[in-house]
């Protein structure tokens, strides 16, 4: 088991559901990066996503893609995400994070380094899986064989654009969780979220004991106290990394928006759909 | 030649009759090690409809009958192969033969391309086109198809282009398509690309991508060589009537690799034929003087689909260079990694200068002015012909014309056209 099972074991056991942030690793820069992951296991985040920055994102919308660029020009190496994670782990000065931590990495990255290297990298940093938004299961078999291997989860996505047959197909060969993605397109906010996107998690519930994480388009607490019910948990990204772009009155603002906003996405997740509307009213 | 890559895949690639060759791609898109999938799961769906309509317009008679229609009303196809004998005779080798695409309506050989996929997009019951677009060529020639089918089109390209291709920019705006720059990244073909791939994300339901190049996730590498292929089945029955025989060399410049591709596939297998591609060498063989991925680069995956890339040692990819718009990408299509292992064919890098100087050759000697593109053909063809006896034949692609690059040849040359 992956930290990411016994994360979403013991939450199951518990009632809760995760808030999964996304960052960008090395945007503004990899310190700052460090710095921001302690300050969303404070504000009791139960996941972090660590988005690695690449030249050519196609699944990303403008507010990561700049995000990636911004860390690339301020000369992102992918040694730095490796110790980025051991820095975390191995807690000195701080003491040791046990946030778990999953990369968020384009195929082209972790064929470059090959899979094998770096899946094992990536463990020995204290990094718990990938979720690789370009690999299709069609082509993940070794991928999925390699990960297994060490215990390291290979999370796949399943669309709007899924027929339910493929979904399955994807569902079996995930592992950590499934992340269904709520739109068709890019990453980024979004205010409305389809109707169809509700009854196909459901659906999804009845075919898999796998955890399911919804993600790409979530911006705010509304769409959270809508989408917690039915899911394990919720992903987060643009709107992190949009908050962290404008930290315009330097890194201790910037963590403590941060740190508010996870409060406040939490927040809402423990919040009934019931209760919150009554509360409106 | 040597055989083609001993990984035949197990779902098993269809063979023709005629000989025991594998014929790739494979049904997962692969021609050999190369090619395949590598994009985000919303796009699976439109790629399977869009593999699924594609094989069945291209075992349509009256699909095939309709493009080939259009090839000879509207393109002006057949393009006529050309003896170009004052530069034979300069270069005192093969006698030289130029396949004149640039004579095509809008200029080039990607209006071949277009028309195949905007009848496509009509039999997909689409109802709007987006394309990316380097030179201008691939952006005109879609903006062309689209303005005579009636279907909306957006091009992306990159804010660098935009600037070095204006009369491509102006006409594809006077044909009707909305041009969205691109300010991202290197600004240039690879993040028009990125650009074009992102909204199709997004619309997918209703927007198909009319891909430029051999380059993309599957069934794109393959339905556009298909399209482009009538220049190599053009040239090969035209050297038969013409010289009587195949030639002795085929020539053609690499960007994407869709011309050089369309050329050579009906010759693969024509054993005797030597295949050159000429790939953009830029200002030198250093990291990011060139746009040389066959030359220089390593396998990986760009834009989906796994071939031969410039990239640095962490995958990212790298910055390229050349002055011809056309060519500055930093990927080529997967078919053409599949035929550079397997020895098919030979592939070169063309400095800019040495394009350059091709131009004003076939400029002066033949009354013919090549896209800076096909100026990279040129030249190299220029230097394998002189090594070879004047009974032999050599056959250059000449992709387009070079009328839209007066503006960057006046500036090169530090002459103003105000």
């Amino acid at each position: 088991m992956s930290d990411v099972d016994v994360l979403f074991a013991r939450l199951r056991s518990e009632g809760r559901k995760a808030l999964l942030p996304f960052i960008s690793a090395g945007d503004p820069d990899i310190e700052t990066t460090a710095a921001i992951i302690r300050t969303l296991a404070e504000a009791g985040a139960d996941m972090c996503e660590v988005g690695v920055p690449y030249s050519d994102p196609i699944a990303d919308g403008p507010v990561i893609q700049a995000s990636y660029q911004r860390a690339l020009e301020s000369g992102f190496r992918l040694s730095q995400l490796f110790e980025l994670g051991e820095s975390l782990r191995s807690g000195s000065p701080q003491p040791p994070l046990s946030l778990p931590m999953v990369t968020m990495v384009s195929y082209s990255i972790m064929l470059r380094t090959g899979i094998e290297a770096y899946v094992r990298r990536a463990v020995a940093a204290g990094y718990s899986g990938a979720i690789v938004p370009d690999l299709l299961v069609e082509e993940a078999d070794e991928a999925a064989r390699i990960c297994r291997a060490h215990d390291f989860s290979l999370v796949q996505l399943v669309t709007p654009t899924t027929p339910r047959d493929r979904q399955l197909r994807i569902a079996e060969l995930s592992s950590g969780f499934l992340y269904v993605v709520s739109v068709t397109g890019i990453t980024g906010e979004r205010r409305e979220l389809p109707p169809s996107l509700l009854e196909n998690v459901g659906w999804l519930r009845e075919q898999t004991e796998l955890p399911i994480c919804i993600g790409f388009g979530i911006s705010g607490p509304e769409q959270v106290r809508q989408l917690a019910p039915v899911a394990d948990g919720l992903i987060v990204g643009s709107a992190f990394v949009r908050r962290i772009a404008a930290a315009h009155d330097g890194r201790a603002a910037m963590l403590e928006d941060v740190k508010a906003f996870a409060e406040e996405l939490i927040q809402a997740m423990r919040e009934p759909v019931g209760l919150a509307s009554k509360r409106t009213q | 030649m040597s055989p083609v890559s001993p990984d035949v895949p197990s779902s098993g690639a269809p063979s023709s009759g005629a000989s025991n060759r594998p014929q790739w791609p494979d049904a997962r898109g692969r021609f050999g090690a190369f090619g395949g999938r590598f994009v985000p799961e919303t796009l699976t769906a439109a790629l399977d409809q869009l593999s699924a309509e594609y094989e069945q317009a291209k075992r349509d008679p009256e699909f095939q009958q309709e493009l080939e229609g259009l090839f000879k009303t509207f393109v002006g196809r057949p393009s006529p192969l050309y003896h170009a004998k004052r530069l034979s005779s300069l270069v005192g080798g093969a006698q030289i033969w130029l396949k004149r695409e640039d004579l095509n309506h809008t200029g080039a050989h990607k209006i071949n391309n277009t028309l195949g996929q905007a009848l496509l997009t009509i039999r997909m019951g689409k109802k709007r086109v987006i394309a990316e677009t380097g030179a201008g060529q691939h952006g005109v020639a879609t903006a062309t198809a689209c303005a005579h089918f009636g279907i909306p089109c957006v091009v992306y390209m990159g804010a660098e282009d935009v600037r070095r291709q204006k009369p491509n920019v102006f006409s594809m705006k006077l044909l009707g398509a909305e041009i969205r720059p691109v300010e991202s990244g290197s600004r240039t073909l690879r993040d028009a690309v990125n650009e074009a791939m992102r909204d199709w994300m997004a619309s997918v339901a209703e927007t198909h991508y009319i891909i430029g190049s051999v380059i993309g996730p599957h069934p794109f590498p393959m339905m556009v060589r298909d399209f482009q292929a009538v220049i190599g089945r053009e040239t090969r029955a035209q050297s038969l009537e013409q010289i009587g025989r195949l030639p002795d060399c085929v020539v053609a410049c690499v960007g994407g690799g869709s011309n050089a591709a369309g050329m050579f596939y009906p010759f693969i297998e024509d054993t005797e034929v030597r295949l050159v591609g000429v790939e953009a060498g830029g200002r030198g063989a250093s990291a990011g003087e060139h746009a040389s991925p066959l030359s220089f680069g390593t396998p990986g995956v760009l834009h989906g689909s796994y071939s031969y890339v410039l990239q640095d040692e962490d995958g990212q990819t790298c910055d390229v260079h050349s002055m011809s718009a056309g060519l500055d990408y930093p990927g080529v299509g997967p078919e053409h990694s599949h035929w550079k292992d397997s020895g098919r064919v030979d592939y070169v890098s063309c400095r800019d200068d040495e394009a350059l100087g091709s131009f004003d050759k076939l400029a002066r000697n033949e009354g013919i002015m090549a896209a800076l593109e096909s100026c990279h053909a040129v030249a190299k063809a220029l230097e394998v012909a002189a090594t070879m006896p004047a009974d032999q034949h050599l056959v250059i692609c000449l992709s387009g014309r070079g009328d839209k690059d007066a503006m960057e040849l006046a500036r090169l040359r530090g002459e103003s056209l105000e």
